[in-house]
Order: structure tokens, then C-alpha cells, then sequence
């Protein structure tokens, strides 16, 4: 099993995450056929080239203003909950947006929770949180359920049983639900919808997250396909939303090239079964909806990345899991390897904001910048250069200011920043570097045969026996 | 300073010095490539909401419940939940009494929580209205009222609705503004674009998950 950051002190060792997964067999089957699927689908989605890209950067405009004015569209998204009913808290860290969930949770005395699908919620490890002080919190997304009963985390953010194949889900149900093995999709689903059915309504709170918050109007816009947000929202008497501070647009009408960019990208859908707008709890007349609807407001490294116009960009995201999707790296190991809660490409980014560069220090890495990410990212987050950018900020010296990123200087290290000096001394001095150059020539023989993992599988390079200026002069007949 | 008042002046401290970006709203990309003649509007409604399984009929103000009887009749269902306060809830129940027909009529007339069990476990199919439906994604517009709240599309295995020819626009963007939801939206406004459903396994498709299995949409082509 990976290691997972939130839970460990220790560093994220992906490499060796990394190197397991890719000796799982059935792993890297159940992987990529998925990520073909998902990425057929949403290719037929975007069928014409040019209404994809003018769509992709309007989704970039639409959010690059959002986060241009996020101050003032809290407060005014504030304001409009409020008014309508709705109790808005904030905070700072995981642990202060967990003991606030708790704190509604002990008003109540509730000892039942039930979730909708919520990636703020796994960023705040609130099962964990909540489960040491007794309370009990369901997964209801069938691909979270599933995981749930595994005791493990989801490996994708919009499926996240992807890792597993039908075989293995239909073992885990007669396993754990004791009922009769069957490979049969449509029957497992039915096992899931009765079992969670009561569930539903012997809830004390329900959870969710948000994919949208309008500060015009004060609402939340969730969307999901199978039903469980819209009951988790509906049925117990209290609700409980938990999103970042990014998820905030102006107006009303941005949520239309958004959430057609969104589903069209996750799932190649032209929408999904539900759009769930909720505006305010159950009014005096009303009879259904929750009495209580709260939304907690979670920072977590967000306004570090805020704090920095490059890195700002990394809050367009939508979470649509195209990205991930789409890498060459996350098809072939899996989401679990990164040992964060956001996988792939987007969790490269987004994590060592949360996390600081010490634990995160090998994920700006794990990647060979081939750019798909950046290419079909809805919101044109230009994944790869903050990739660069944060590798840029795990090499700078602890020390040197300005200072960006929790963490900065994490893989500094003094050899390597000498090794760059004397490239520059050597590329700025004609003198030394003739000089170097021919003693390099002459002194081949001596170059190391192991230089580290390039000669794991490589063999080692060796300099010329002459320099390029005395081929050219040769060349030229001056020699 | 608490929580919040930290993480605004964090916010406001990293703007400083800049210029919120202007508002270029582009309607013609949101709105060109799904606008559709209105001969081809319940059409192309139709054929998305049939493409994830939605059943969709077109029938008229006059037939409808004809229509409602058939599909439960179809199904040996015997009970419908349904508001008597609606217009459509009276037509409804009046052309039983016409017929004498033995369906049985349950309205949600109180609060959830008196009968959950019996909404959850003993309650097959409903039927509501809608304030409208959107042809490029094949959406119905339902705003949950007293009369017809939140879990009445929702609970119930079998949801037939109830649509407008007149109230089918081409796109969200069209709706939304025609039906100007940014001046006041109720508590809970929903878009539905079929019955649930799920690929959460292996990717296969598989419709009733945790909402209705069937979702069958009435069309009047005469209102
Ligand atoms: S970074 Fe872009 S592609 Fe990745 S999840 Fe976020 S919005 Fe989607």
C-alpha cells in the first residue's frame, strides 16, 4: 500500500509508489483501458476543434476574473447565503475546517453522516477526523462506497474505483455484503442502491462538496449523475458543504461554459443526470430539504499558490480529471501512487501547496513534460510550466528570498548548485573554456562510467577525442 | 483577527496593486452552436434525453393522462404520488374518476421525515411538472415547490414529467436569461438529463443508481 501524505510525517516516496504500480499487472490493465474510455468520450465531445479552444479560453477568462476579484466575491457570496439561510464558516487549515464540521456535528448529537462525493472532504481527511470521535460517516458515490468498504482512497477524483476491475468489486461485495457472488453490473449497482437506500434517511447530516459557489445569487451548484448528492443534500435535516476558497464565480451565467467545459472534459458528457442549484435550507412551508444548510470555507495552501500570479493559475482548476486522464505517467501507475489526495497532474501542482515542497519534494518531477495536460486542461492551466516552476522553487536555496513555496529549497542541494557556477564561469570566459574544453578532450579516458541513473540505462556519454573549433578550423583547412 | 479576516487580507494583500479583470462575457460561444430551428428543438431534446435512457412521448394537453395510465398500467403499478394542488394533479385525478380507473393517488402533503419509510420503500412512481427544458442537452428545468417539493423527482423509481412544447429552449444560457433565475432563485432548483445513473464499475453503464431507474418525459406539443 503507498503511502499517503496526509496521514505520514514522512516525505511521499513516489519513486518506489511508482515503481510498484508498474509492476502490478492487473493495475496497469484496469488503468488503461480507462483512461482510453475516458478519453474517447470526451473527444467525441469536442468533436469541432475551434468551439473547443475558444471555449477553453473563455473557461480560462471566466475563472482567471473570478480569482481577479476573490476577495470581494467571498464576501458577496457570503453576504447572499447568509441572507438566504445559509451558515458560512472559514478556515485556515484542515484541522480548524474539521473541528468545525465537528462542532455542527456535536450541536446536533449526530452520530450519522452520509457523503456525497466531496474532494475537500478526503483533502481533510474528515472520515478519518470524524471516526476517532465516534461519529460515522458513509460514503454514497458508488465508486467511494466501494472504496470504502476496500478501506482505501480513491485513485481517480471523478471515479474513484478506477483501479478496480468488476471482478474485484464483485469479490469485495459478497466479501463484505455477503451477498451472492455476480459480475453482473446492473445487479451490483442494485446491491449498492439498497443497501445505501436507508442509509439515506437514517442520516444525521449530510455532506457534499461544491463544484461551483455564485456569489451573485448565493448558490451552490453541485453535479453528479447518480443521485446520492442530491440525496445527501435533501434528506438528513442538516447539510454540511465543504469547498476551497477558488470555487467562487461572479455571476450565475459563468456556470454555463464551466459546467459544459467540466462535463464535457470529465466524463465526455454534453451534462450530467443532475445540475443540483441550492440556493438556501427548507423554507417554514417546505416540505423536504434540510433545516440547516452550512458551508465551510477551507484555504489549505490555497492562498499561498494565490499569492504568486503565475502560480494563481493552478486555482482556475475545475477538477475535471481530464489531465490525469490524459498523462502518460497516471495511466500507467495509478493514482495511488502519488500517495496525495489529488492525483496526476493537477495534484503535482495543487499539493505542494498543501503539503509544502518537503513531503511533496519528488511530484514536480514525475513527469516528462510531454504537455497533454496543459493541452486539454478546460480552463488552459499551463500545467507544465508550473511544473517547471515549482521544480524552480525545490531547488532554489532555502534561504533566498523571495520565498514562494512552504518548503522552498527541499531538493537543494550545494554539489549541484556548484556543478551550474562553474557551467557559468566556464560559458562566460573564452579563456577557460578553451582551456577546459581541450583538457576535456584530451582527459577522456577519465569520465566517469556511472553517472547516476542515466547509466542504468544508458551507456556513458564520452567526450569527443577533439573540441568543435579544431574540427572547424581543420575543416576549413586552417589547422 | 480570525479565520476569515486572515485569509481575505492574505487574498486582498497578494491583489494589490492590480485591476480586477473586466467582465467580456462571450454569449455567442455559449449560445451559437446550440441554437436549433423550432421545428428541430423537441426533436434534438428528444433524441439526448433518449441517448441516456430518458423515454420521451409527445402527446397533447388533452391525452396526457391517457398516457400516464398506459406506462403505469405497463408496469402493474397501482399507486402514484402526485400534488392534487397542481393543475395537472386535478386533470389527472378527474379523468380517473372519469374512468374509474383503480390506480391509487398519494399526494406529498407533509413533511419528509412523517413518512420517509413509506416515500422510500412503498412508493414506485411519481409525476410532477416542469418550468421548462433545454434542447442541447435534452434537460428538464424543475424548480421543487410546496406542491411538488425536492424528493418527488427524485425517491420514487419511476419520475414522469411533464413538458412543455412552448417551454423548450435551445440552451442553459436561454433559459437562465429568458427566465431570469439570477433575480431570485428558489431553494433548490435542479437540472435532470435522464434517469440516474453510474459507470462507477469498470466504466459499464448502469441506470438507477440512487434516483429514479426510469424517467419518462411527457411532451405537450400543444402548450
Ligand atoms: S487542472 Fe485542468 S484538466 Fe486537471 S482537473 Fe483541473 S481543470 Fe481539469
Amino acid at each position: 500500500m503507498p503511502n499517503f501524505a496526509a496521514l505520514t510525517e514522512a516525505p511521499i516516496e513516489f519513486k518506489r509508489n511508482a515503481r510498484a504500480a508498474l509492476a502490478d499487472g492487473q493495475l496497469r490493465r484496469n488503468f488503461r483501458g480507462a483512461m482510453d474510455f475516458l478519453m474517447v468520450k470526451r473527444a467525441a465531445q469536442f468533436a469541432d476543434d475551434e468551439e473547443c479552444e475558444q471555449l477553453r479560453a473563455f473557461g480560462n477568462r471566466v475563472r482567471a476574473r473570478a480569482l481577479s476579484r476573490l476577495p470581494a466575491l467571498l464576501e458577496q457570496l457570503e453576504a447572499r447565503l447568509t441572507r438566504n439561510g445559509v451558515q458560512v464558516h472559514w478556515a485556515e487549515s484542515v484541522d480548524e475546517a474539521n473541528t468545525i464540521v465537528h462542532s455542527i456535528v456535536a450541536a446536533h448529537e449526530a452520530k450519522n453522516l452520509i457523503k456525497g462525493k466531496s474532494m475537500v472532504s478526503e483533502e481533510m481527511e474528515m472520515n478519518h477526523f470524524l471516526g476517532e470521535r465516534g461519529v460515522d460517516c458513509l460514503e454514497s458515490d458508488m465508486g467511494e462506497f466501494i472504496v470504502q468498504l476496500r478501506a482505501e482512497k480513491p485513485s481517480h477524483i471523478i471515479m474513484p474505483a478506477i483501479h478496480l476491475n468488476v471482478g474485484q468489486v464483485a469479490a469485495l461485495f459478497h466479501d463484505k455484503l455477503e451477498v451472492d457472488y455476480t459480475e453482473d453490473v446492473d445487479l451490483l449497482i442494485q446491491i449498492g442502491r439498497e443497501t445505501l437506500r436507508r442509509k439515506f434517511f437514517e442520516a444525521d447530516i449530510g455532506v457534499s462538496g461544491v463544484n461551483f459557489a455564485v456569489a451573485e445569487t448565493g448558490t451552490l451548484v453541485l453535479v453528479e449523475n447518480e443521485g446520492n448528492g442530491r440525496m445527501s443534500t435533501t434528506v438528513p435535516p442538516v447539510h454540511i458543504a465543504v469547498t476551497g476558497i477558488e470555487k467562487v464565480v461572479e455571476k450565475l451565467r459563468d456556470v454555463v461554459p464551466l459546467l459544459s467545459l467540466l462535463t464535457r472534459s470529465a466524463t465526455g458528457q454534453p451534462i450530467t443526470t443532475y445540475v443540483n442549484m441550492i440556493s438556501g435550507p427548507r423554507q417554514a412551508d417546505e416540505l423536504d430539504g434540510p433545516r440547516e444548510v452550512h458551508l465551510v470555507l477551507l484555504d489549505n495552501g490555497r492562498t499561498q499558490a494565490f499569492a504568486d500570479s503565475e502560480l494563481r493559475q493552478t486555482l482556475n482548476c475545475i477538477r475535471c480529471g481530464a489531465c490525469m486522464n490524459h498523462c502518460p505517467v497516471y495511466t500507467r501507475i495509478g493514482g495511488h501512487a502519488y500517495g496525495t489526495v489529488y492525483p496526476g497532474p493537477i495534484g503535482k501542482i495543487m499539493t505542494p501547496h498543501m503539503l509544502g515542497l518537503e513531503k511533496t519534494r519528488e511530484l514536480p518531477s514525475a513527469s516528462s513534460l510531454c504537455g497533454a495536460c496543459g493541452e486539454v486542461c478546460p480552463v488552459k492551466i499551463p500545467i507544465p510550466s508550473l511544473l517547471r516552476r515549482l521544480r524552480e522553487e525545490a531547488a532554489r536555496r532555502a534561504d533566498a528570498a523571495p520565498h514562494h513555496v512552504r518548503g522552498q529549497g527541499a531538493n537543494h542541494s550545494t554539489k549541484e548548485g556548484l556543478v551550474w557556477k562553474a557551467w557559468v564561469k566556464m560559458n562566460t570566459s573564452p579563456t577557460l573554456y578553451r582551456l577546459l574544453t581541450y583538457a576535456g578532450t584530451r582527459a577522456r579516458g577519465l569520465t566517469p562510467a556511472n553517472i547516476g541513473p542515466w547509466t542504468e540505462h544508458h551507456a556513458a556519454p564520452k567526450l569527443a577525442p577533439r573540441t568543435l573549433h579544431e574540427r572547424v578550423r581543420e575543416h576549413l583547412g586552417e589547422a | 483577527m480570525n479565520a476569515r479576516e486572515r485569509i481575505l487580507a492574505k487574498l486582498r494583500g497578494s491583489l494589490e496593486g492590480t485591476t480586477p479583470i473586466a467582465d467580456d462575457y462571450d454569449t455567442a460561444l455559449v449560445t451559437t452552436p446550440w441554437t436549433y430551428a423550432p421545428a428541430q428543438r423537441v426533436a434534438r431534446l428528444r433524441a439526448q434525453l433518449e441517448a441516456v435512457h430518458g423515454e420521451t412521448q409527445l402527446t397533447t394537453s388533452a391525452e396526457w393522462p391517457a398516457r400516464v395510465f398506459a406506462a403505469l398500467a405497463e408496469r402493474n403499478i397501482d399507486e402514484l404520488l402526485v400534488s392534487p394542488l397542481t393543475l395537472h394533479g386535478q386533470q389527472l385525478a378527474a379523468q380517473l374518476a372519469l374512468n374509474k380507473g383503480g390506480l391509487r393517488l398519494k399526494a406529498y402533503d407533509r413533511a419528509v421525515e412523517t413518512w420517509k419509510d413509506e416515500l422510500f420503500f412503498h412508493t414506485p412512481a411519481s409525476l410532477t411538472g416542469t418550468l421548462g427544458g433545454i434542447a442541447a442537452t435534452g434537460s428538464l428545468i424543475v424548480w421543487p415547490t410546496v406542491q411538488e417539493p425536492r424528493l418527488m423527482s427524485l425517491v420514487p423509481p419511476l419520475h414522469i414529467a411533464l413538458l412543455k412544447a412552448s417551454a423548450v429552449f435551445d440552451n442553459l444560457h436561454e433559459a437562465m436569461h429568458t427566465q431570469r433565475w439570477s433575480e431570485g432563485l428558489p431553494t433548490n432548483a435542479l437540472l435532470i438529463s435522464g434517469p440516474s445513473k453510474t459507470a462507477d464499475i469498470q466504466q459499464t453503464l448502469a441506470y438507477g443508481a440512487h434516483g429514479p431507474k426510469e424517467l419518462i418525459v411527457l411532451i405537450l406539443q400543444d402548450a
